[in-house]
């Protein structure tokens, strides 16, 4: 059965830009599909795409069942949308914008209204609630737009980058709503710039670069993907760091996959891909010791969605540059992978 | 969270209800804009005021009506001009609907609202219906002051009505020009001048200033098939207002169905090509 959101093959350019260049996409019936990606990368024009409101130049995608290029209208009726930029009116209030939107999704008079305080009360805009959202703070706006979002509880929703602009505690309390949503059986594709809420909210993750898909899976699987544990120093003189990478090397783990050393001058921190734990943290700290090496920080560190991130997108950039860096992507990277494929 | 799933289709009106609901929800949305946002409906009133004072002080001894006992009086050219101003502003909610739904599709309320469940037209329908109001509450504060300066009726309240019909039925028909060129050039402000430049040709080149009997004959035919002329001439008829030497052409002879022909001909051919447009536009 395909899930809740299917595409295959999308294709979106404006002009010289290939905004989507074959984009596919698959979401398992309620559950989250994070889509990553650097700025620019397509992102929004896929949620676009998906959502009714650009027809896609190639591909196919269907969502709750339904194409949206042939059954439009369809679609929207399943699907609830926050888009990259808060989208209400600036002159109505809070109230009315949400009861607005509860109407024009067919909801009653009474209904809509009832929905409306629900929400405002949920998403803390209560005492904002009869003000224009024009007097509303960048983060209160952002809130009344995914409240919005949520007037009805479609089977589909779709979320671009909705946690952009939140303080932490909003932030906090938009996953918790997300969660509770899912639970409840929506199905949710969420772009995101925070890697942290990639991690925690979706239960895949796609990320996308200059319109293709350069890695899916679950976020760790990517991880894994990426190499495993690392160790990082942080030596006190800058003199020494050319020393300390060298002895790191040594402990490098064979075959690892993020390279060498990494050597950052002006924090002074040296970062090696190993294998064998805390007890080669100890090993590391006597050999450094022993060459007379003053450390100021030492640990072992997990790799990060972050890490990924930069290695997926770092590699990609590189790799449309320099043909001969191809094979050792290949065998480390499944940016290549990707590519190759097609 | 009690949650609303499903509520989408069990209140899923039939179609043309909900688009009727939905363009009113729309208009009203847009008419609480226009209540929070005075400024513009005080604009839209002092315009044509301002135009009604100009013409009938400055021009008003310098144009006579040929055709008219007294035909140099400033009184007289007043009556004439009267239909003139209140139809150049009725047309002036092309302005207004354009302006709206670029500033809309600017902010990205058009995503939003493309992408609910709503009927096609009714984003454009509700900010037509909007407009129309405004335009209806200008063309009174107008009428107060023509009274004030001399203007008046002479052939009955119910004509005087049909007469403001037909302007408003214009302006209506006006109004779905605006929207297809907000929805055209995208921002706000190409919209306001984009909607206004084509207005000037429009309402100059016609018998709503100065008598087309005086016009060299090209621009005279011009004139007389404009569709704007035929509402001003319909409108002098219906108020018993100077109606200088009426041509021959047959919107001229027949000005309310000329009227009414070229509202609805200008409602079906914009509303058509603006819903079409407002379905792929983006942002
Ligand atoms: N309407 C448009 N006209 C022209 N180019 C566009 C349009 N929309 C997007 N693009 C281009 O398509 C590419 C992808 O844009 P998109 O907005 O999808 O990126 P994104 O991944 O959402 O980026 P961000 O993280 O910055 O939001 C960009 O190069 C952008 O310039
Ligand atoms: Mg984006």
């Amino acid at each position: 059965m395909p899930g809740a959101i299917h595409a295959e093959g999308l294709v979106k350019t404006f002009g010289d830009v290939r905004a989507l260049d074959g984009v596919d996409l698959d979401v398992a019936e309620g559950t989250v599909l994070g889509l990553l990606g650097p700025n620019g990368a397509g992102k929004t024009t896929a949620v676009r795409v998906l959502t009714t409101l650009l027809r896609p130049d190639a591909g196919r995608a269907v969502v709750a069942g339904l194409d949206v290029v042939r059954q439009p209208d369809e679609v929207r009726r399943s699907i609830g949308l926050s888009g990259q930029f808060a989208a209400v009116d600036e002159y109505l209030t809070g109230r009315e914008n949400l009861r607005m939107v509860g109407r024009l999704y067919q909801l009653r008079g009474r209904q809509a209204k009832a929905r409306a305080g629900e929400l405002l009360e949920r998403f803390h805009l209560a005492d904002a609630a009869d003000r224009p959202a024009r007097t509303y703070s960048g983060g209160m706006r952002r809130r009344l737009d995914l409240a919005a979002a949520l007037v009805v509880s479609p089977p589909v929703m779709f979320m671009d980058e909705p946690t952009t602009g939140l303080d932490p505690r909003n932030r906090q309390q938009m996953w918790e709503v997300i969660e509770e949503l899912v639970a409840a059986g929506t199905t949710l594709l969420l772009t995101t710039q925070y890697l942290e809420e990639a991690d925690r909210l979706a239960h895949d993750i796609c990320v996308i670069d200059h319109g293709r898909v350069i890695a899916r899976g679950s976020s760790d699987e990517l991880k894994a993907r990426t190499g495993g544990e690392r160790v990082e120093v942080v030596v006190h003189d800058r003199a020494m760091t050319g020393t300390a990478a060298e002895v790191m090397t040594g402990f490098m783990a064979g075959g690892a996959s993020g390279g060498g050393a990494t050597v950052e001058q002006h924090t002074r921190r040296i970062t090696v891909p190993v294998s064998g734990g805390a007890k080669l943290l100890a090993e590391v700290i006597r050999e450094l010791d022993a060459r007379g090496i003053e450390i100021d920080d030492i640990g072992l560190r997990r790799p990060t969605l972050d890490d990924v991130f930069l290695w997926l997108t770092g590699h990609a950039a590189q790799d449309a540059g320099a043909a001969e860096d191809a094979g050792a992507a290949r065998d480390a990277g499944p940016a290549a992978e990707e590519r190759d494929g097609r | 969270m009690s949650v609303a799933t499903g509520a989408v289709d069990r209140h899923r009106a039939r179609r043309p209800v909900q688009a009727v609901r939905d363009s009113l929800v729309v208009a009203q949305r847009n008419l609480i804009r226009m209540k929070r946002i005075p400024e513009v409906v005080v604009f839209a009133v002092i315009q044509p005021v301002m135009f009604v004072i100009l013409f009938s002080y400055v021009f008003g001894g310098a144009i006579p009506v040929p055709g008219e006992k007294g035909a140099g009086g400033p009184l007289v050219y007043r009556n004439y001009l009267m239909a003139g101003i209140f139809a150049q502003t009725v047309t002036f909610a092309t302005a207004g609907a354009g302006a709206g739904i670029a500033d809309d599709m600017h902010k990205g309320l058009i995503d939003r609202f493309r992408s609910l469940p709503m009927a096609r037209g009714a984003v454009l329908t509700g900010r037509t219906i909007a407009d129309l109001v405004q335009t209806a509450l200008t063309v009174m504060v107008l009428a107060v002051v023509a009274v004030l300066v001399g203007w008046r009726i002479h052939d009955g309240v119910p004509r005087m009505f049909a007469a403001f019909g037909l302007l408003l039925f214009l302006g209506y028909a006006f109004s779905w020009v605006g929207a297809l060129i907000g929805l055209t050039v995208r921002t706000p402000e190409a919209a306001t001048s984009g909607g206004l430049i084509w207005l000037f040709p429009l309402t100059f080149v016609s018998n709503a200033f100065v008598p087309t009997s005086g016009m060299p004959p090209f621009l005279r035919a011009v004139a007389d098939w404009n569709p704007f002329s035929a509402t001003v001439q319909a409108c002098r008829q219906l108020y018993g207002n100077p109606q200088g030497i009426v041509s021959h052409a047959w919107p001229m002879r027949h000005p309310v169905w000329a009227s009414l022909m070229w509202s609805v001909v200008i409602i079906l051919v914009f509303r058509g090509l603006a819903v079409r447009k407002y379905r792929t536009a983006t942002a």
